[in-house]
């Protein structure tokens, strides 16, 4: 497929390439960190993640038409206050699920795959009577779009480079969150001995209520940013859950950093065969890679060295 | 401004009072001969042992329908259009005095975006409600898995999606285009129009996209002699196109041939600008974008982009005109009505002037007098149904533009035959 080609134009579309590759990486881990949260330090299977992420579309979408509205000069930053109002929307919702529903079921962690996949389900309907059946279109400010040509012939997707920044932020926000503040000392105290840390005076519940919170918000702001790239409609987070189980599951649950291993793996590997390949083959031959893997390696890419 | 808009008000509801004026014409002429009248009315109703001999739910006063799509899961999205599109005809033709002297009365059934629950709802909808006819299922999926029932309980299915061919029923009137009508004329258009050579063919993965594709790369290898420079498929639902935005931009084709469908359509076309294909410049032509469809994308991210099918909102005909303003008065102004929709519509007016050409609500006679029955009130315009119960219709080709809505910029002139199992394309 390379014949008649110059090597210039060889070199500017693999650049172009692993441009892609880089974006489907940003997209992956932003679909998946809020997942590994509360299923690695939680223990919790989030059925209902992508229905928090579309939570967060709706609401960039309601912000938008706000705007649109009321502040039609300040247009162009409305994307910002709307991740801002998805993350505080989602992750309240996620703590009031968490008090109202998963706090019950920590003891039967495959209840809550039931239970939150009956979430999923109520949260589908519950778009669907509000915003509609249809898809709703959310219109980007005008710098959003389109390209930034490098050279003349490599061009880079602003919104690309949007995502790759965001993913950049929200994970090492996560980080310094885990392993370099206070509440993540609980969080990870919690996770490793919830009796005694009870007994040094951490309230587990409301670690517990701020974890999930915490995931669901930033599945929030995630659902915001696909805005950018695919749709908004009552079903669509169905779209994302599987991605972002393979990514996960993948990448070890209980391990931050084999969810970035992971995320960079697959999209590596899923957008190079695309290249190569018609789109379902890439799929299949990816999901394929992943299983081979995951045989060899039943508890994921990174362990947790822990005495069990 | 508001004076033409009153007028335009002022016609339309002229129009409507001549219809219904001329339903009540018997009547006020009637008036001092009141026995004549009364005759005149039973002749309009005839018994109902003689319209319906095989127990269908007919009685002297209604005739009950069935109306079968879904309205919960992912299909939701597109078949809320038709669901609306069926019960307005239903609406109106009651309010034209109905079929035979009869009032329709619907039985709706959720399919759920479940092909098993289509075939179970449709027994149901033959079986026990005794259906005289039904509107309904918008995948070829929930098609293939109701025609079974419809073949075996002998009811009668009103089809109105746009789809593959390869199919033909006494049970089953198809009133969207199946492929060669959508497919042909679009690509013939665009080698006349833009002088297209190479063309690259996209869509997901399932039986249409992949049919209709071989379709159009039978016509342009084989009739049109030209080149297809790429063909793929991508999993429903697929949410990331940039490889293969950048392979399209490696073999620069002419003309990108897409038949993506749902939620990766809307991927597909933010991700297709955002990585800086200007629609103005480089073609592209789909079949699967309606207006319902742009809602979801953005009118701004497929401005340009032309689609090829039998119906767009912006028609210019009185017939559209007056199906539109009824549409928006029934489900509000902001409602946007596709190819789909359209065809629906045309479900419950062909199923009325078939059985009223019959003279019976019988399946069979119904099946047997469908071939010939013709609709010049469709706003798509005239429409006929052929001998293989699919519809001769004109196809169009509508330049997309950023308020969501299509621009025609071609019309074949004249029907275009309905062709299911297309000779030289298989």
């Amino acid at each position: 497929m390379f014949m008649g080609y110059t090597l210039s134009e060889l070199g500017s579309i693999f650049a172009m390439q692993a441009f892609a590759g880089l974006i489907l990486f940003s997209v992956f881990v932003l679909m998946s960190l809020g997942l590994a949260i509360i299923f690695g330090q939680m223990g919790v299977i989030n059925m209902a993640h992508g229905e928090f992420m579309i939570l967060g579309a709706y609401m960039t979408y309601l912000t938008s038409q706000l705007f649109q509205s009321y502040l039609p000069g300040l247009y162009g930053i409305y994307f910002f206050v709307a991740m801002g109002v998805a993350f505080l929307v989602s992750g309240s919702l996620g703590m009031l699920v968490e008090w109202s529903m998963i706090r019950f079921l920590y003891k039967r962690p495959l209840d809550t795959l039931l239970a939150t996949w009956g979430l999923s389900l109520i949260m589908q309907q519950a778009f669907r009577s509000i915003f509609g059946a249809r898809e709703v279109g959310v219109e980007l400010p005008e710098w959003m779009m389109g390209s930034l040509p490098v050279t003349d012939t490599i061009e880079v997707q602003i919104n690309g480079l949007f995502v790759m920044g965001l993913t950049m932020l929200i994970a090492v926000a996560v980080y310094l969150l885990m392993f370099r503040s206070r509440w993540g000392l609980q969080v990870r105290a919690v996770v490793q001995n919830r009796t005694m840390a009870g007994a040094v005076g951490i309230s587990t519940e409301r670690v517990d209520r701020n974890t999930f919170g915490l995931g669901c918000g930033i599945a929030g702001i995630a659902g915001s940013a696909f805005t950018m790239i695919g749709s908004t409609g009552p079903t669509a987070g169905q779209l994302y859950i599987v991605d972002t189980f393979l990514v996960v599951v993948f990448g070890g649950a209980a391990s931050l950093a084999g969810t970035i291993a992971s995320a960079f793996t697959i999209s590596q590997a899923q957008s190079t065969m695309e290249f190569f390949m018609s789109g379902s083959m890439a799929k299949v031959l990816t999901l394929l890679v992943v299983v081979g893997i995951l045989m060899l390696r039943p508890e994921g890419l990174f362990v947790l060295k822990v005495r069990r | 401004m508001s004076s033409s808009d009153d007028r335009q008000d002022k016609m339309s509801a002229t129009r409507r009072a001549v219809l219904q004026g001329m339903a009540a014409l018997p009547l006020a002429s009637a008036v001092p001969a009141t026995t004549m009248f009364a005759s005149a009315a039973r002749a309009d109703t005839p018994p109902t042992s003689a319209v319906n001999t095989t127990g269908l739910a007919v009685t002297d006063t209604e005739v009950t329908v069935g109306i079968l799509h879904s309205v919960t899961g992912t299909m939701a999205i597109s078949e809320t259009g038709s669901v609306q599109a069926e019960k307005l005809a239903i609406e109106q033709i009651n309010a034209a005095g109905g079929i035979l002297g009869r009032k329709i009365k619907f039985i709706q059934e959720d399919g759920a975006s479940d092909w098993p629950t289509f075939a179970e709802k449709a027994k149901k909808l033959l079986v026990q409600d005794k259906c005289a006819s039904v509107f309904g299922c918008w995948t070829s999926a929930s098609r293939k898995a109701v025609l079974p029932v419809f073949e075996q309980y002998n009811g009668m299915l009103y089809y109105p999606t746009f789809y593959e061919g390869l199919e033909q029923s006494k049970n089953v009137i198809y009133t969207g285009q199946e492929a060669t009508q959508q497919i042909i004329a679009g690509l013939d258009w665009v080698v006349k129009e833009k002088g297209a050579k190479t063309f690259y063919l996209l869509g997901s993965d399932y039986i249409w996209p992949r049919t209709s594709n071989k379709i159009a790369r039978k016509h342009i290898e084989n009739f049109q002699k030209l080149k297809v420079v790429g063909e793929e498929y991508f999993p429903l639902g697929h949410t990331q196109f940039n490889s293969a935005i950048n392979k399209i931009k490696l073999t620069k084709p002419d003309v990108i041939y897409a038949i993506i469908v749902g939620g990766s359509n809307v991927a597909f076309y933010k991700q297709l600008k955002a990585a800086g294909f200007d629609l103005s410049k480089q073609t592209l032509l789909t079949i699967s974008v309606t207006e319902d469809e742009i809602q979801g994308i953005g009118g701004e991210n497929i401005a340009g982009a032309f689609a090829c099918m039998k119906y767009f909102q912006s028609l210019d005909n009185p017939n559209n005109k007056a199906f539109v303003e009824a549409f928006k008065k029934t489900y509000g102004d902001k409602i946007v009505i596709g190819d789909v929709t359209q065809a629906a519509y045309l479900g419950p007016w062909l199923w009325k002037l078939t059985v009223e050409k019959a003279g019976s609500f019988d399946i069979d006679k119904v099946a047997a007098a469908s071939a010939g029955v013709a609709f010049d009130k469709a706003p798509e315009g005239y429409v006929r149904i052929h001998e293989n119960h699919h519809l001769w219709s004109k196809t169009r080709v509508g330049k997309a533009k950023a308020d969501g809505q299509y621009e025609v910029v071609f019309e074949t002139a004249d029907l275009v035959q309905p062709d299911p199992f297309p000779k030289g394309y298989q």
